[in-house]
């Protein structure tokens, strides 16, 4: 029982897809124009979360592992679909407001991270679990988000007015606008760098010769695999040079001291020693 | 019907851009576009996948999908299809032009879990779907190239201003994915000086 619940918290805060995982920045950024949208959203997102996590825990042994991406991709899109004709049929206005973005559900980062990440790795109950806290964790987050920027752009919360009492209020809209969305997302990212709260954009960069900073935490989806392993292999290979420096100096450092010993022999040492440094150093580039 | 099309081409790129204003694709727009060459190649490889794939999956719409009164499985075939297409187009460039392959190559496999191919194949035929064939085969095709333009034009702007930026003085809360952030929102209140053009 302690398991369930360590997921569900787990998801919840200490890694809230949104603020610390930095994942599906797109609906978050794009739905969060008043509350109740954010909210719509994220239920609806957690409700395929929660189903595909399910299913792809209990299909797990049964998937062919090299076919594994297209047939998360399909249980994935089907309860998209299953969702996406439900809000139409019971909550239209939600529907309306959500737009292209309910389809695109398939597409967040969230849902094949989780799959891929813990998922295929963990039995169905927890990987429910799992579901519910990450989507719960989405919920709050976007509906924060969506709340910040209802008031600030329009004066409501949940669509109720609270700020028409005041005498020559007048709401800054550019909050509900596009670029609204950036400038609280990057406040909200800055507070996070202030704090040094535990995110995924105030981590130092794993590696900088990639775009992405070689940060693996924030793409866990399939076709980043490859780029994974570039990753991987590129900090073992800077693992090795920098052994290889330290058993170079190593080496130098005790040929300095045969030096002082015998000044003749040391010199054919120091050369020895030194040479396969630079040829790991080549390896590693 | 050419005048429309302009419209349609300019309203697709400019005014309803699909970074600034629609939010789509935003992930390779903040992890790629640190410098202008790869975020130009990026930008190029995404113009491509995004028009051939929106005509394939209104090709399917309209062969397969639409005389079947399959349309409810839209989401799932397009997924489906544009994930096959992202790999078949990288072993036809593999094969055909190693070049131009060697310069998109990282970039192809990263293009299939942006949101703008799928969302752009789902608006055509959300749009155009009640149009004849001939007529929604175009209007698909010119509205994905305009879109996935706007989506060039604003990667390698970004690019460009966050070369400016790279070694300015930031303060040291904003260092990093917040002024990127700040950047792309005064970049949205640009765009949204499109709005009334047309």
């Amino acid at each position: 029982m302690k398991k369930y619940f360590g997921t569900l918290f787990n998801g919840l805060i200490k890694e809230n897809p949104t603020f610390v995982l930095m994942l599906g920045m797109c609906p978050t950024l794009a739905v969060t124009t008043s509350a109740i949208n954010g909210i719509g959203m994220g239920l609806s997102t957690t409700a395929v979360l929660m189903m595909s996590n399910m299913f792809i825990g209990l299909l797990r042994n049964v998937i062919p592992e090299k076919v594994r991406i297209p047939a998360y991709i399909v249980i994935i899109a089907s309860f998209v679909t299953i969702v996406d004709l439900l809000l139409q049929a019971f909550v239209p206005s939600v529907y309306d407001a959500l737009g292209i973005y309910i389809p695109l559900i398939v597409v967040n980062c969230i849902i094949f991270g989780r799959a891929e990440a813990f998922a295929s790795k963990n039995g169905p109950v927890v990987s429910l679990f799992d579901g519910i806290g990450m989507g719960l964790g989405f919920t709050c987050a976007i509906t924060i988000i969506g709340l910040v920027r209802e008031f600030l752009g329009a004066g409501t919360l949940f669509g109720i007015d609270v700020m028409s009492g005041i005498p020559g209020y007048t709401p800054a809209s550019i909050f509900i606008m596009a670029p609204g969305a950036f400038f609280v997302l990057s406040v909200l990212t800055a507070l996070q760098n202030k704090l040094k709260a535990p995110s995924a954009t105030n981590q130092e960069a794993a590696c900088d010769s990639i775009a992405c900073g070689g940060n693996c935490a924030s793409c866990a989806g399939s076709v980043f695999v490859k780029n994974k392993e570039m990753v991987e292999q590129a900090r073992a290979a800077a693992e090795a040079q920098k052994a290889a420096e330290k058993a170079a100096k190593a080496a130098a450092a005790k040929a300095a001291a045969a030096e002082k010993a015998s000044a003749g022999t040391a010199a054919e040492e120091k050369a020895a020693a030194g040479q396969p440094a630079p040829e790991k150093e080549g390896k590693g580039e | 019907m050419i005048g429309e099309l302009i419209l349609l081409l300019i309203g697709a790129s400019l005014v309803n851009n699909v970074i600034l204003s629609q939010f789509l694709g935003l992930c390779p727009f903040l992890g790629v576009s640190k410098k202008v060459e790869t975020a130009a190649g990026m930008g190029v490889a995404v113009v491509c996948v995004i028009t051939v794939a929106s005509a394939v999956c209104s090709g399917i719409y309209l062969l397969l999908l639409q005389p079947l009164n399959l349309t409810y499985l839209n989401t799932i075939v397009f997924i489906l299809v544009i994930a096959a297409l992202v790999q078949l187009v990288e072993m036809i460039l593999k094969k055909m032009i190693p070049s131009l392959y060697r310069a998109l190559g990282i970039y192809l496999p990263l293009i299939t879990t942006n949101c703008a191919v799928l969302g752009v194949a789902l608006l055509n035929v959300q749009d155009y779907g009640s149009y004849s064939a001939g007529k929604m085969m175009i209007y698909s095709i010119v509205n994905a190239f305009g879109t996935s333009s706007g989506f060039l034009v604003a990667i390698v702007l970004m690019a460009g201003v966050r070369e400016r930026i790279q070694n300015n003085d930031v303060t040291s809360s904003f260092r990093g994915q917040p002024i990127v952030l700040v950047t792309a929102g005064l970049m949205a209140i640009a765009f949204c000086g499109f709005a009334g053009v047309i």
